[in-house]
């Protein structure tokens, strides 16, 4: 006993909140003791030197914790074997410590020490191992470790190990969320990682963690597409999941014309696409229409990086994992064009001859794709007939899905089926069965009649449930054609003696009091029978005697009085107070008494009101409006987690985001380096040709299907993962794993031979696409093709406005054309071979061989186009005053320009040679001793998408002279930097400009409810919203507009409430709103919103805004 | 993702509990009970089923239900397809995914369990990288581990893990190079009651067993592909090549795995090979009934239809039933009213029958409904669909070609 009450001192207070402590109490009986002793007899093999005996402990220990009997008691035996040298005995002490380290902190920690060692360790293995169980061990304190070790693995070499740490994130973000800034940044470290391995799982963890960073993607967006293929299925699932919603905030719907085409066209085409008309507010089809014409004015180009999703998640509608499957069928369901989305039909069908868990699932989704879309499954109309084999709620949704597809052409057949159906054993399926040809009926005007009589048919079936259902059905149909069958009526006036079914004897007498008009003699006969038996019914049955009676009495009064008064009175002794409570209320309303004046003139009107007829529907009607494949579709509820689709944008954001910019020496270099190794090195030049599944396949399409796919097989072959991504970690790792490949070499040089033919055929590939790469490079030209097919679509984009300066531009482009060296010709043509696009529309900025003189020209030009209307602000851009309230930033210091200083701030003045560029005014000072001369810019490198305006040259700049000059900018709504050379007569200098984010916009003046409208569209994924505490100084209403406007570029919006300041604007290139509210509350605390379509911009402003209001 | 894992035997007893995040109290699969209370069948328990705090997803495979527990949303398909994933590696490690399999080798299963999910999102699911993991449990080993101490678990990065082929493991050596295919047809097909098919699909699959040495890759390409309708790959198919050339190319996992599977579309007319000529009749007022069923061979171009089984939910007003096979055996079981005729093979020259009297409930009313009858029957060396293979393998001669073929008509 002194042994034991020792040990569990030992365990330390964590003990208590376990087991009973056994021991403790003489008394506390044989089981226990036994129990304990067998224990007892563990921790004498745990404590032994042989390994044997340890791994057989630790073998019966797992085993307990599989049964889900405790073993926390054994915790300090175990523990001191987290060194153990045996491989095996290490991973069950693992899995234990896994296990109860949440309950039995202090004792962890001993074993943290183990782990971080681990993570030094060459082995890639052990050093993901030690990662993977420090980062599940659940103890608070060691939170700063893990977060170390994380960070450090995501820098690691082996991508198994980077993967780890990818796993890892969710934990430690699950142990303790104020971690999540710094977890976000690995996130975003990793998501550049450009190995498959990493790719599915940092997509998991990014879902975990801060799935509303949308922003994170969009560098990393044709990255992952492109490997999407070749991440292992599960990561799939994720990253096509992920991408669904970034594509539905990034691109403009597909279906934007076509769904104007059905609403003007057939609005009766079909029976729910009436009704989803109907459903919609009248204020959303003006939505629409507004769309529409905007549709009509400018068509629907998809973007290329839409295009790049639809095309690479297509082939993985193959996969042998439902859950890609069905990951990649909503992915189509959601965003591909009308046209499209039929691919994904044959895909699910196919998953329909999987396990019934996998067919529940699938059905589901279908039921919802088939009320939207339902000529997507009318081919494979047979495929969801019924098999008497199936579980019955497989039955019951395969039911489902043939109401929703039935139509006129098809319906007899589905009838036909629906009758084998009614003659199954399965009784609920029956029901079903029943409630579906009633649906049939209602939604198909064509068979009403033919269903009602099936149905009334069934009336004389035996098996009473056939009947009941049918009588609730028949009762629905009616509703909507009484007239017509009075004698339907009569004859389930008849079927009152003989069901019993409480539900079905409620409907009839419902019918018949409800349409007692047509039946006036039976209906009187049926009353006097149910008097008789009042009392045996069942509530709802009676609550139906008295509506029967009410109503009667109203149309009949003469021949019912006293029935109904019998009735009545009967019903005021029932044992319910329901039933109590409606005799009551109609005893009142029908029969008139001095008290009961006004209401009892229109009980008629109160009881025989026309009643609409009931809507059958299908209880997947709605369901669409979550993803499909999700746990909340499924469930039709949110489940926790859950992250709502978007909308699709109205206008698309800026595409120039994705742009990755990857410099072309470098590629070119490392291409040649890489074949370089592949002579050497027989091990890569093989792993390229195993990597064949994609690679070779790939480049077969590629030489066919021009320079798109080409970029398309540079990052899709995973295969290129090891070589692409940076030649730096491969070294590294080859010395690390030196042995390990020597061995495989050797193995695998005979593959090498086989795969060589494929090889050649990629070897002649890529020297294709480095001699384009080549060509390029050698023009100058930075833009790539993705780059051209940008501005496809920027360019159908372009408004009006920018239409007008693309006139401009071509004017100019002709002009700079004739002193351009033929050069550039050359480039221009070999462009227009590659993209087929006209160029002239697309020109950058002035190219640097544009003279000066040149430019002057143009300029004039520009204002001779422009005409007479334009302020004279534009004749003399120089000549704008700076003013002192704006900010100044340096762009050329006095030491390294030599003298020559030069600053810049954005003079928020309408930069009028091109609305669409930001204004930046330059202030020259020369402070050297002598004349500085030609000063003029030069040599403009940008990202795609941006253009420059050149400030006019300044011929000469005395000493100690300051000069102004104004250029303009379109930074197309993103914060990267416009770099060129400032050139004097002497030298030239490097410079760049890079805009504040509040500087990307022009106000524009809204009211009030203008505001509140635009607001109420930027909700949900657009919106930004974050609590501040202002700073001392900055809590009146004056400072806060005065800091916000000089943040940012926007105008005060009048506002009713003195708590709130509004701001509004628009971005200078696209011109999406960006809204601001600052609501102040007490004590200085106060909330920030900010709703702007391009989330970008408004997460960064909502960083620039906090800072100038919080200091 | 998934927060832990039940197992639940058909008595409804927990066997095997596993969390891979805080522990869940195994309290919460209650809820699963009463779902299984309400379900009269053991497969229309719902697969998902929400609770207060958790999901529950669960798939019937063997008569165990594996249970997962999950907090948040995920596709459930995801789960479902992982654990019958990992149900399939239970088999391929044991043979059989049997309650008192898993109960035996506990430890491998925690092993194996531990591998395949880290913090509930899936990490290795493919078997090759599993068996050089942890070593699957066969009785040499076992008797060596038992003796010298060593371990099942391996102590190297398998190297799938970190190559673009994860589902090959590296050095593989065989003296026999081997690879054997099988294409195994099922059709699916619904006749009614006079004998003409409403609905006909063949779903087929191709198996591979595949041993050889190194990094193979293998081509493989089909007599007439266009009959085949859809298809899905095994990751290891260089699916480009298919679409260009209909050739299927791979370098195949080692060992056992599913090269395809395949649907060939109820357009084109199935010819279904045997037909049943039936005669089950109840007379009103009377309390017997008559059965008279008889099977035979169409269209089998030669071969033998073989395992013939034949099952019939019979009306619940039967009491009994007094039959009289012409060969096999047949059982009644009273309770379900199922009827199974376990008929062999049938012999083209003397029909197999089965005739004979149902016995009623004495005063119940003639059952109005049909009995539906499903026949299984399995065809050696015949795919109905037509589907042919030609094999082109780059270093080696193929050994043997074996096909079955397989269809459940209902």
């Amino acid at each position: 006993m002194s042994s034991s009450s020792a040990f569990n001192e030992e365990k330390g207070g964590s003990s208590s909140v376990g087991e009973p402590e056994y021991g403790h109490d003489p008394a506390s009986g044989g089981i226990f003791s036994s129990d304990y002793k067998r224990h007892d007899d563990l921790k004498e093999m745990l404590d032994s030197n042989k390994d044997s005996l340890k791994l057989e402990a630790m073998k019966r220990i797992v085993a307990m914790i599989a049964r889900g009997k405790n073993a926390s008691d054994l915790f300090p035996a175990v523990v001191k074997n987290v060194a153990c040298k045996n491989i095996e005995v290490k991973k069950l002490v693992y899995v234990y410590l896994v296990r109860y380290a949440e309950e039995q902190q202090d004792l962890a920690l001993l074993s943290i020490s183990t782990f971080q060692r681990g993570l030094k360790d060459p082995n890639q293995l052990i050093r993901a191992s030690a990662l993977r169980v420090l980062s599940s061990i659940r103890v608070t304190i060691i939170v700063p470790i893990m977060m170390l070790a994380i960070k450090e693995a995501a820098s690691d070499m082996s991508p198994y190990v980077r993967k780890t740490a990818a796993h890892a994130i969710p934990k430690l973000y699950s142990l303790d969320p104020e971690q999540k800034d710094q977890l976000i940044e690995v996130i975003e470290k990793l998501l550049a990682d450009k190995t498959t391995l990493v790719a599915g799982s940092v997509v998991m963890a990014f879902e975990e963690v801060c799935p509303e960073r949308i922003d994170l993607i969009h560098k990393n967006y044709r990255k992952l597409c492109n490997l999407l293929i070749d991440v292992e299925e599960w990561g799939q699932v994720v990253i096509i999941n992920m991408l669904t919603r970034y594509a539905r905030t990034q691109f403009l719907n597909p279906n934007i014309n076509e769904s104007l085409l059905e609403e003007g066209g057939g609005g009766e085409k079909t029976f729910y696409g009436s009704d989803e008309d109907e459903d919609e507010d009248e204020e959303e089809k003006e939505k629409k229409a507004e769309a529409a014409a905007m549709a009509k004015r400018k068509p629907y180009v998809m973007d290329p990086d839409h295009r790049l999703l639809l095309r690479n998640t297509k082939p993985l509608l193959q996969s042998r994992n439902a859950a890609v499957v069905m990951a990649v069928a909503q992915l189509y369901f959601h965003l591909a064009p009308k046209a499209e989305v039929g691919v994904i039909a044959k895909a699910l069908v196919r998953l329909l001859r999987s396990h019934s868990e996998v067919q529940y699932v699938v059905l589901q989704n279908v039921a919802t794709m088939t009320i939207k879309r339902r000529g997507m499954f009318e081919p494979y109309l047979k495929s969801f007939y019924i098999r008497s084999t199936d579980p019955t709620q497989i039955k019951i949704l395969k039911l489902e899905v043939l109401t929703n597809l039935a139509n006129e052409t098809n319906i007899s057949t589905i009838l036909r089926e629906f009758q084998t159906y009614i003659k199954s054993m399965d009784k609920d399926f029956v029901a079903a069965t029943i409630q579906a040809i009633g649906r049939c009926a209602t939604n198909i005007g064509e068979v009403r009649d033919t269903c009602l009589n099936g149905l009334v048919q069934l009336l004389s079936n035996r098996d009473e449930l056939v009947v009941a259902e049918s009588v609730v059905v028949i009762k629905k149909l009616l509703q909507m054609q009484p007239e017509k069958h009075s004698d339907i009526i009569k004859h389930m006036a008849k079927l009152t003696d003989n069901i019993q079914v409480p539900m079905a004897r409620a409907s009839i007498l419902w019918l018949i009091g409800e349409y007692c008009e047509h039946v006036p003699k039976i209906a009187p006969d049926v009353l006097r029978k149910m008097a008789k038996s009042f009392t045996n019914e069942e509530d709802i049955v009676k609550l139906q005697i008295l509506n029967l009676a009410a109503k009667l009495y109203l149309t009949n009064s003469k021949q019912t009085k006293l029935l109904t008064q019998y009735v009545l009175n009967l019903a005021k002794y029932d044992q319910n107070y329901d039933i109590r409570d409606r005799a009551r209320f109609i005893r009142q309303l029908i029969v008139p008494t001095e008290k009961s004046g006004a209401l009892s003139k229109y009980a008629k009107k109160l009881f025989l009101a026309l009643k609409p007829a009931p809507v059958l529907e299908s209880p997947f009607k709605d369901r669409d409006h979550f993803q499909l494949g999700s746990l909340s579709h499924l469930l039709n509820a949110k489940a926790g987690g859950y992250q709502e689709l978007p909308d699709w944008p109205e206008s698309a954001p800026d595409p120039s985001v994705r742009n990755v910019e990857v410099p072309e020496w470098t590629k070119c270099s490392s291409r040649e380096k890489r074949k370089e190794k592949k002579v050497e090195k027989p091990f890569y030049s093989d792993s390229e040709g195993e990597s064949g599944p994609t690679e070779s396949a790939d480049s077969e399409s590629d030489s066919a299907s021009g320079s798109e796919s080409g970029s398309g097989s540079e990052g899709s072959g995973s295969a290129s993962e090891s070589e692409e991504s940076g030649e730096v970690s491969v070294s590294e790792e080859e010395e690390g794993e030196e042995e390990e490949k020597k061995t495989k070499k050797r193995e695998l040089k005979k593959a090498v031979q086989e795969s060589e033919s494929e090889q050649s055929s990629e070897e002649e590939d890529r020297k294709h696409e480095r001699k384009m790469k080549q060509r390029k490079s050698d023009s100058e030209s930075e833009s790539d093709e993705e780059e051209e097919s940008e501005s496809e679509s920027s360019q159908s984009e372009s408004d009006d406005s920018e239409s007008e300066a693309e006139v401009r531009k071509k004017k100019k482009a002709a002009e700079s054309k004739p002193p351009s060296k033929p050069v550039k010709k050359e480039t221009k043509k070999e462009k227009k071979e590659m993209s087929l696009l006209d160029l002239d529309d697309f020109e950058p900025a002035p190219s640097p061989q544009v003279t000066p003189v040149n430019n002057l020209l143009s300029n004039s030009l520009v204002t001779d186009l422009e005409g007479l209307s334009l302020s004279e602000a534009v004749l003399s851009p120089a000549t704008i005053a700076p003013s002192s309230a704006l900010k100044s930033y340096e762009l050329l210091h006095r030491i390294t320009g030599e003298g020559l200083s030069v600053e810049y701030c954005f003079s928020r003045q309408p930069f009028s040679p091109d609305a669409n560029m930001v204004a930046v005014q330059m202030q020259f000072t020369n402070s050297s001793t002598s004349d500085t001369k030609n000063l003029h810019m030069e040599d403009v490198k940008l990202q795609s998408g941006m253009r420059v305006k050149d400030f006019p040259e300044i011929e000469s700049l005395p000493a100690g002279e300051t000069a102004t000059a104004v250029m303009g900018i379109d930074f197309c709504d993103s914060t990267q930097a416009a770099n060129f050379q400032l050139c004097t007569h002497t030298r030239k200098f490097f410079v760049s400009i890079q805009p504040p984010v509040g500087e990307l916009m022009r106000p524009v003046f809204l009211t009030e409810n203008e505001f509140k409208k635009e607001q109420g569209q930027l909700m949900g994924m657009n919106e930004i919203t974050e609590k501040l505490t202002l700073d001392a100084k900055c809590r009146n209403e004056h400072t806060i507009v005065q800091r916000v406007t000089t943040a940012a570029n926007l105008s005060r919006v009048p506002c009713g409430s003195d708590r709130e300041c509004r701001f509004a604007g628009r971005t200078v290139t696209s011109g999406s709103l960006v809204l601001v509210t600052v609501a102040t509350r007490e004590e200085g605390a106060a909330q920030l919103t900010i709703n702007c379509e391009k989330m970008v911009i408004g997460t960064m402003l909502v960083k620039d805004i906090l800072l100038a209001l919080t200091q | 993702m998934i927060h832990s894992l039940f197992l639940i035997n058909a008595s409804g007893d927990i066997f095997l509990e596993k969390h891979w995040k805080s522990v869940v109290s195994r309290s919460v699969c209650d809820y699963f009970f009463e779902a299984q209370e309400r379900a009269t069948e053991p497969e229309n328990v719902p697969p998902v089923i929400p609770t207060p705090h958790h999901y529950l997803i669960s798939v019937l495979r063997h008569r165990i239900y594996f249970v997962a527990v999950i907090q948040s949303e995920v596709p459930p398909l995801f789960v479902i397809e992982f654990l019958h994933r990992v149900v399939d590696t239970f088999q391929d490690y044991f043979g059989v995914c049997t309650e008192a399999a898993i109960k035996d080798n506990v430890v491998v299963v925690y092993e194996l369990l531990e591998e395949m999910l880290d913090n509930g999102f899936p990490l290795a699911t493919e078997s090759n990288i599993l068996k050089e993991l942890i070593k699957p449990p066969t009785i040499l080993r076992t008797m060596v581990n038992t003796i010298t101490g060593s371990t099942n678990v391996g102590e190297q990065l398998p190297t799938g893990q970190l190559s673009v082929v994860p589902w090959r493991r590296t050095g593989v050596k065989y003296t026999n190079n081997e690879a054997y295919f099988d294409v195994v047809e099922e059709i699916d097909a619904i006749i009614d009651k006079s004998g003409s098919t409403i609905t006909a699909e063949i779903q087929g699959v191709i198996d591979a067993c595949v041993k050889l040495t190194g990094m193979p890759d293998l081509t493989l390409s089909f007599m007439n592909p266009r009959l085949l309708d859809d298809v899905s790959f095994h990751p290891c198919v260089r699916f480009k090549r298919w679409e260009a050339e209909r050739i299927l190319s791979f370098i195949p996992p080692d060992g056992n795995f599913r090269l395809l599977s395949y649907h060939v579309s109820s357009q084109n007319l199935v010819a279904i090979p045997v037909y049943v000529k039936h005669n089950i009749t109840f007379r009103e007022g009377s309390s017997q009934g008559r059965f008279d069923l008889t099977l035979g061979p169409k269209q089998t171009m030669g071969k033998a239809v073989e395992s013939v089984l034949v099952s019939s939910q019979l009306p619940r007003g039967v009491l009994n039933a007094n039959l009289n096979p012409s060969q096999g055996t047949y059982t009644f079981d009273p309770v379900t009213k199922l009827l199974t005729w376990d008929v062999g093979k049938i012999n083209p020259q003397k029909l197999p029958s089965l005739k004979g009297t149902m016995n009623l409930q004495a005063g119940a009313s003639k059952p109005d409904e049909n009995p539906t009858i499903n026949i299984q029957f399995k065809i050696q060396q015949m795919a109905i669909s037509g589907t042919q293979l030609h094999t082109h393998p780059h270093t080696l001669q193929l050994q043997s070609q074996s096909s079955s073929s397989q269809l459940t008509t209902a």
